[in-house]
């Protein structure tokens, strides 16, 4: 469904129901240059089971009109703006990648709106590779190819895949294939350019869970468990599965947000 | 400039390994055949969750089973597509694109250069169900682009027509189908991912009669279908069966709940579900076991080909010889373009004396095997007018490339100077 964020509207997929503001709501937010359909195995799954659910489309990503931030503060503002459009007063937010930093960053901004905070495949700070970053700047398909190989466990590709007939390499590539010029480019520059203060993690009085893959290669396994040992309380998963891990993993990144979010 | 990014592994890895990953349950390194019809539920949560979608698995054999999953996901790896939807038969792989894509008062525009089984369906069946086709010249674009019409919801053809081995101009008919924001369907049997792939052409969804190249040995019958995910269903607006919600699933929208694999959704939830030409899990293993050696014996199907060909092209009692490889072929320049590595092991010849020295030359020949069939590891012949094509008049088997003194051969794997020896015989008794 359509939300009216900032002046513009912004779709977000809700599961197969409709959103219905006296439930417990979800917000799930992707990361770089993808959409809210990174979160198939996980959003319709909560919709069906007492939460409203709003995956979102991040500004100028998938169906969601307007030009990417350029910055996580921007995006954990517009994310903010969401739950105000939807009339949510407080929401168990869950972020993966790039909206992981955007999800901690809506946290610590405004941690009476969050109930609860899932970081998937994260990382703070999280820096973005010259090779990388030169590759997006020029719209080039090796930008896509470094997000999806890089962003899977390491030969993913040769692997049995959890969801009988696709190939999640080659389906997330297409994804990021389907951005907007410039969208990937502006997401890896505002990840790289997020910095957040030690002290300010320390101060995050909000449950948080983290999950972090043992075969991340974009994120390593270490970033997720020093993000986790930084704020109080902070629950880790570790999941055997690379950095996509809600398609590689789908019933384990399941297990660990039913048990964190219910 | 920026550096190349990572490369994902070669064709020849993901032959062997793509989709497969040492059985969990018994650590078997070969791809076990699941020859089960059900699968159990763990409890009644997860049994609901799986029925609507929540969270992925098998829930019966119908919809998916992971022996023909390691198939299906392997060819998905090979054509670079998002995913694979593993048919009964190739024919049935057409039918599921068809039927996934449109319903009554839909329109194909297919080359008239088509395996006779696609140009029955299209031709004769589909008509009845309220869906037409016009047929156009292969390589003519202008008639392509003429054809289209409001209602038009698929561009369809061969990579290399069988058994014409016309040569599709995907990039061309490719951005013809963009202009139009519909998509382009290549039958790629002939020329498997082994010498190119229609994705990277421009196609948007590809098929392949399993039977022929892919499994390789003649042992099965089997298709499949790959969705490239590339195409725009929301953008075309042109397909509510994508973008609209379906009734027969909780009012899914397919291109919502998964925006680069609606099309599959929608074909496996609807097509696979309804009309149930799902591929059995021991005829994925064989065409599993084929898969294996794709890379291989294309290569060496190719490189026997072309000196019979050069061979036939050079003999007497040949009229003219249709194969890419021969300069004078339509599609020669074409198919150094799209195929590099040799665009097909299928060849046509005319020879002299028609119909009945084809009759002969048929007759004489011990090595070459007389069937209706292409893609075997043994050498193959017909005759398409008086078989596989039958059904058509003259003019429609013209339109095909097909004359009454045309003999089709698939080459196979055998040593390239029996097979010429055996064609060397038959030939002069062919003239007698």
């Amino acid at each position: 469904m359509n939300f009216i964020v900032q002046g513009y509207p912004a779709f977000a997929y809700t599961g197969g129901r409709p959103f219905d503001v006296a439930l417990p709501a979800i917000v799930f937010v992707h990361g770089a240059a993808l959409d809210h359909s990174v979160w198939q195995w996980q959003s319709r799954y909560f919709a069906h089971h007492g939460f409203s659910v709003a995956a979102v489309d991040l500004p100028g990503h998938g169906r969601s009109p307007g030009a990417a931030r350029a910055t996580i503060g921007e995006y954990a503002q517009w994310v903010v703006g969401l739950l105000d459009a939807a009339g949510v007063q407080r929401a168990r937010l869950v972020g993966h990648s790039m909206g992981s930093l955007v999800t901690l960053e809506a946290a610590l901004r405004h941690r009476e709106r969050v109930e609860r905070l899932a970081l998937v495949g994260a990382a703070a700070p999280m820096p973005v590779g010259a090779a990388f970053m030169q590759a997006a700047r020029e719209d080039s398909p090796a930008g896509f190819d470094m997000e999806t190989l890089w962003g899977h466990a390491r030969l993913a590709q040769l692997a049995a895949s959890p969801v009988p007939g696709v190939a999640l390499v080659g389906a997330s590539r297409q994804l990021n294939a389907r951005s907007r010029a410039g969208v990937q480019h502006a997401d890896l520059q505002a990840c790289n350019g997020y910095r957040v203060a030690p002290e300010a993690l320390a101060d995050l009085a909000v449950p948080t869970l983290v999950l972090a893959g043992r075969r991340d290669q974009m994120t390593g396994f270490k970033a997720g468990e020093t993000l986790a040992a930084q704020i109080p309380g902070a629950k880790l998963v570790a999941l055997d599965a690379g950095h996509s891990m809600m398609s590689e993993a789908p019933r384990e990144v399941l297990r660990a947000l039913r048990e964190f979010l219910s | 400039m920026a550096e190349p990014g990572p490369k994902p592994p070669h064709p020849d890895t993901l032959a062997v390994h793509a989709g497969q990953s040492s059985d969990p349950a018994t650590g078997a390194r070969a791809v076990p055949i699941y020859q089960t019809a059900s699968y159990t539920l763990p409890d009644t949560d997860t049994a609901a969750a799986l029925f609507n979608m929540e969270t992925p698995g098998h829930v019966y054999s119908r919809l998916s089973n992971p022996t023909v999953s390691v198939f299906e996901e392997r060819m998905a790896a090979l054509e670079d597509g998002v995913g694979a939807i593993a048919t009964a038969s190739g024919q049935a792989a057409l039918h599921l694109a068809l039927v996934t894509l449109m319903g009554q008062g839909g329109h194909v525009v297919a080359s008239a250069s088509l395996y006779g089984g696609s140009h029955n369906l299209l031709a004769y069946t589909l008509p009845r169900f309220g869906v037409a086709t016009t047929f156009v010249p292969c390589g003519d674009l202008d008639r392509w682009r003429a054809a289209i019409r409001p209602e038009t919801r698929l561009l369809f053809g061969e990579s290399v027509g069988n058994p014409s081995v016309d040569v599709l101009d995907i990039p061309a008919v490719a951005s013809l189908a963009n202009e139009n924001r519909i998509p382009l369907l290549v039958d790629a049997t002939v020329t498997t991912p082994a010498l190119g792939r229609p994705f990277e052409q421009g196609a948007h969804l590809v098929l392949h009669s399993a039977t022929k190249f892919l499994s390789g040995h003649g042992i099965v019958i089997g298709g499949v279908l790959v969705d490239g995910g590339r195409f725009d269903w929301l953008a075309s607006g042109k397909f509510p069966t994508l973008t609209e919600p379906y009734e027969g699933f909780h009012g899914m929208v397919f291109a919502e709940e998964s925006t680069s694999t609606a099309f599959l959704l929608r074909a496996r939830r609807e097509g696979l579900r309804d009309f149930g030409a799902c591929m059995a899990p021991m005829t994925a293993f064989h065409i599993l076991q084929g898969l294996e050696t794709l890379p291989l014996r294309m290569a060496r199907h190719i490189a026997t080909t072309h000196r019979i060909v050069e061979y036939l092209a050079a003999h007497p009692a040949v009229e003219r010889v249709h194969h890419p490889g021969v300069a004078s072929h339509p599609g020669h320049a074409l198919a150094k373009k799209l195929y590099p590595r040799g665009a097909s092991a299928i060849l046509a010849f005319e020879l002299k004396g028609g119909r009945d020295a084809g009759g002969k030359f048929i007759e004489a020949l011990t090595l070459f095997s007389h069937l209706a069939n292409i893609g075997d590891a043994k050498s193959l012949v017909i005759h398409p007018a008086t078989t596989t094509h039958f059904r058509m008049d003259d003019a429609a088997l013209a339109a095909a490339g097909i004359t009454p003194g045309t003999v089709r051969l698939s080459i196979g794997l055998e040593h390239p100077d029996d097979l010429i020896e055996d064609l060397a015989r038959a030939l002069k008794a062919s003239q007698r």
